[in-house]
């Protein structure tokens, strides 16, 4: 796909396209992305229990409204359920043939070149320096495009509110992380499933992990690569898209397939009004031509 | 009665037809009129509920479909088959072809309540719609592609709207600021076709940003490519459509002296080499990104309904038209690509987008979706309607020189 891209581009005059590259895509192509000390957090599916404890910890730290069914009742794990305006993180269980159930914990990866932010017509998301990407809402408009545009579906909007609607999502507890905790989720979960450090470290201890026990884990870091990397990575004991992860994005941020088509408009602004006023010219030209001899008649 | 004040007497000739009061109120009563009241009351309805309960209560939007109707055929259709505007002023103004010159008023008219029609829509779909010009005055996105469309939807529908006041004017009797108008033509028309290239096209750049959630056969790198091409194919066969209705409804206010059936003829000839040039891209599209293995499975099947059946069909049909000048089978393969322009926004957006959603995920427009949809094309109807009765729109003014 990316490469059918670049041709596409070439054919239609590459060369002048790279001088608007968008900041995130100009980032891309140095494989530097995101911001190099930024925080995240592991999470190991393999230690995962599901019990929602994360879920209930993140609903009092936002102060969200009482769940339909309490956070200690385990046949919500029933069905498979997402990210809504009232329950930023929720955890599923996906049952696996021949091998126990795996639980995955759902709530915004803060990608490193979020999908998102790039699509907002206002720019009402930022991905902070510490890793936590955050919503605006006094900015948005409600167009919902940052929706249609995350890759893991995470974004929902305060739909049943009629005068100021705003998208809901994680904020990886940004407020916590500046005071110098942890988020909320990471300090209620009892297994350790989930840890919070710098980036470049929890990968190096996802590494670590795999090594020490290489028939334990998939060999693979969700979210080193995916989509340009996200702050939220996962090691998993079975193939990711078992556990509702989409393997499918490539590793290319999403903001670069728009960004590419986004640098071709000053192409169209500066050859467009060339070519057309000069066909224009062109044809008045001929018409006087035309005229002419039947004025001398 | 002699003694009628002049503005009373105005509102008579100009909007009563010189009928008074109450004969056109009674020349209101038709059957037409009363089907219109209905679907406009229910469209009061949605709106009533829309904006004082919410989207969710009006709508089936969800947060795994945050784009429904109004998005998926308010906007992205609306835009397209209003692409009639730039098509027709550039191929009279620009390239010279000066016989289609009766038809660029009305043209004009129905891109620009097309447009202006949008933003009434987009204000029914933005979660906060008083913030509209919040990218223009508050913080612009300049990464994002709705940002792009936003600029240039504003933009050109302030140009269509420039454009489209000549006739009114006359209608008025406005002589010298339709002369100044006139004279903008040139440079407005080509304003008109750069933002259409690039809206027409953003419209389907909105989509390359989520190449998980639609399908592969619809998701492609050339997406802008296809929605640009893809207009110009709405705005010629749009032009076919509209032109013929309004020429049966309104045959008392158009021109003796202009064959509207010939010039379809030519429109027909365009319509084939464009549609082509489509048909051959959106084939070439599936082959090089390798998604013909898609084509046997039920998604394949309705690509292949779109792309055969609403783009090749029609193409062949419009060829043979121009070839044996049959202006009935233009008007009909027409009619088809504008349901072609229709089905491919549609299922751009709502069909072929969340396709790995199970069925219970999905989306299907509310009734109240549908009345605001419905109740927005009743509303251009009528208003081109009334324009085109008291206006001239469909034929030139004897007593205005073509130019100033
Ligand atoms: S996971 Fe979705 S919402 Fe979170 S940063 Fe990435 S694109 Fe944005
Ligand atoms: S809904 Fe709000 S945050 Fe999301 S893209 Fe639109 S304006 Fe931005």
């Amino acid at each position: 796909m990316g490469l059918t891209r670049r041709q596409f581009l070439g054919a239609l005059g590459g060369a002048t396209a790279g001088l608007a590259l968008p900041r995130t895509t100009r980032a891309a192509q140095k494989g530097t992305l995101g911001y190099p000390e930024s925080f995240g957090v592991l999470c190991d599916l393999s230690l995962c229990v599901g019990c929602r404890r994360c879920e209930q910890a993140c609903n009092e730290a936002n102060d969200l409204p009482a769940p339909d069914q309490a956070f200690d009742d385990p046949t919500v794990l029933q069905h498979l359920r997402r990210t809504t305006e009232s329950a930023y993180t929720v955890v599923n269980t996906y049952p696996q043939a021949n091998a126990p159930a795996v639980h995955r914990k759902l709530q915004c990866n803060h990608c490193q070149e979020p999908a998102c932010a790039s699509a907002c017509p206002v720019g009402a998301f930022t991905k902070t320096r510490e890793g936590a990407v955050i919503y605006n809402p006094d900015l948005c408009i409600g167009c919902r495009y940052c929706m249609v545009a995350c890759p893991f579906g995470i974004p929902a909007y305060e739909y049943h509110d009629p005068l100021t609607p705003r998208v809901r999502k994680c904020t990886l507890c940004h407020e916590r992380i500046l005071a110098g905790k942890r988020p909320a989720c990471v300090e209620a979960c009892p297994m350790e499933a989930l840890v919070f450090g710098k980036r470049t470290e929890l990968l190096e201890r996802a590494r670590n992990r795999i090594a020490a026990k290489p028939e334990n884990y998939l060999h693979h870091v969700y979210g080193e690569h995916e989509v340009g990397g996200t702050n939220w990575l996962y090691l998993s004991p079975v193939p990711f898209d078992q556990v509702g992860l989409p393997t499918n994005l490539g590793e290319e941020p999403l903001c670069a397939k728009t960004g590419g088509f986004l640098s071709f408009i000053p192409v169209v602004i500066a050859l467009w009004p060339a070519f057309l006023g000069g066909t224009w010219l062109f044809k008045r030209h001929n018409e006087r031509q035309g005229q002419q001899p039947k004025e001398g008649a | 009665m002699s003694q009628t004040a002049p503005t009373t007497c105005w509102i008579k000739d100009k909007l009563f037809f010189g009928l008074g009061a109450r004969e056109y109120l009674r020349s209101l009563l038709t059957p037409f009129n009363a089907v219109a009241a209905m679907i406009l009351l229910a469209g009061g309805v949605a709106a009533v509920v829309r904006f004082g309960q919410g989207l969710g209560t009006a709508t089936n939007l969800s947060h795994d479909n945050p784009w429904g109707l109004w998005i998926g055929f308010d906007l992205l259709c609306g835009v397209a088959l209003a692409a009639g505007g730039y098509v027709i002023s550039s191929t009279v103004y620009l390239f010279g072809l000066k016989a289609y010159q009766p038809i660029v008023r009305p043209a004009i008219l129905t891109a620009f309540l097309g447009y202006a029609f949008v933003v009434l829509a987009l204000l029914f779909d933005l979660g906060r719609p008083w913030r509209l010009p919040y990218p223009f005055v508050v913080q612009a996105g300049f990464s994002s592609v709705m940002f792009e469309v936003a600029v240039c939807v504003a933009t050109y529908c302030t140009v269509l709207f420039v454009e489209a006041t000549p006739p009114a004017f006359e209608w008025l009797g406005w002589r010298k600021l339709r002369a100044v108008i006139l004279h903008l033509t040139i440079p407005l028309t080509i304003l008109g076709v750069i933002l259409s290239t690039m809206h027409q096209s953003s419209l389907g750049g909105l989509f390359l940003i989520a190449p998980g959630k639609l399908h592969p056969l619809w998701y492609s790198p050339y997406l802008p490519v296809f929605f640009f091409i893809s207009s110009i194919i709405a705005g010629l066969s749009m032009i076919v459509v509209e032109g013929s209705l309004s020429h049966r409804a309104l045959h008392h206010r158009a021109d003796p002296g202009t064959d509207f059936d010939a010039l379809t003829i030519g429109l027909a000839r365009a319509g084939a080499i464009v549609m082509f040039s489509y048909f051959a891209l959106k084939i070439l599209g599936v082959i090089s990104d390798g998604n013909w293995t898609y084509l046997p499975t039920a998604y394949g099947s309705w690509f292949l309904v779109e792309v055969l059946g609403f783009v090749l069909v029609p193409c062949l049909l419009f060829a043979s038209a121009a070839r044996n000048r049959r202006p009935r089978q233009v008007k009909l393969a027409a009619l088809l690509s504008v349901l072609g322009v229709v089905l491919n926004r549609l299922n751009v957006s709502l069909v072929a987008f969340n396709w790995q959603l199970p069925c219970e995920q999905r989306y299907f427009p509310s009734w109240m979706e549908l009345a605001v949809t419905l109740s927005i094309i009743l509303l251009i109807v009528l208003v081109f309607r009334s324009a085109a009765l008291r206006m001239p729109i469909l034929r030139p003014d004897p007593t205005y020189p073509e130019h100033p």
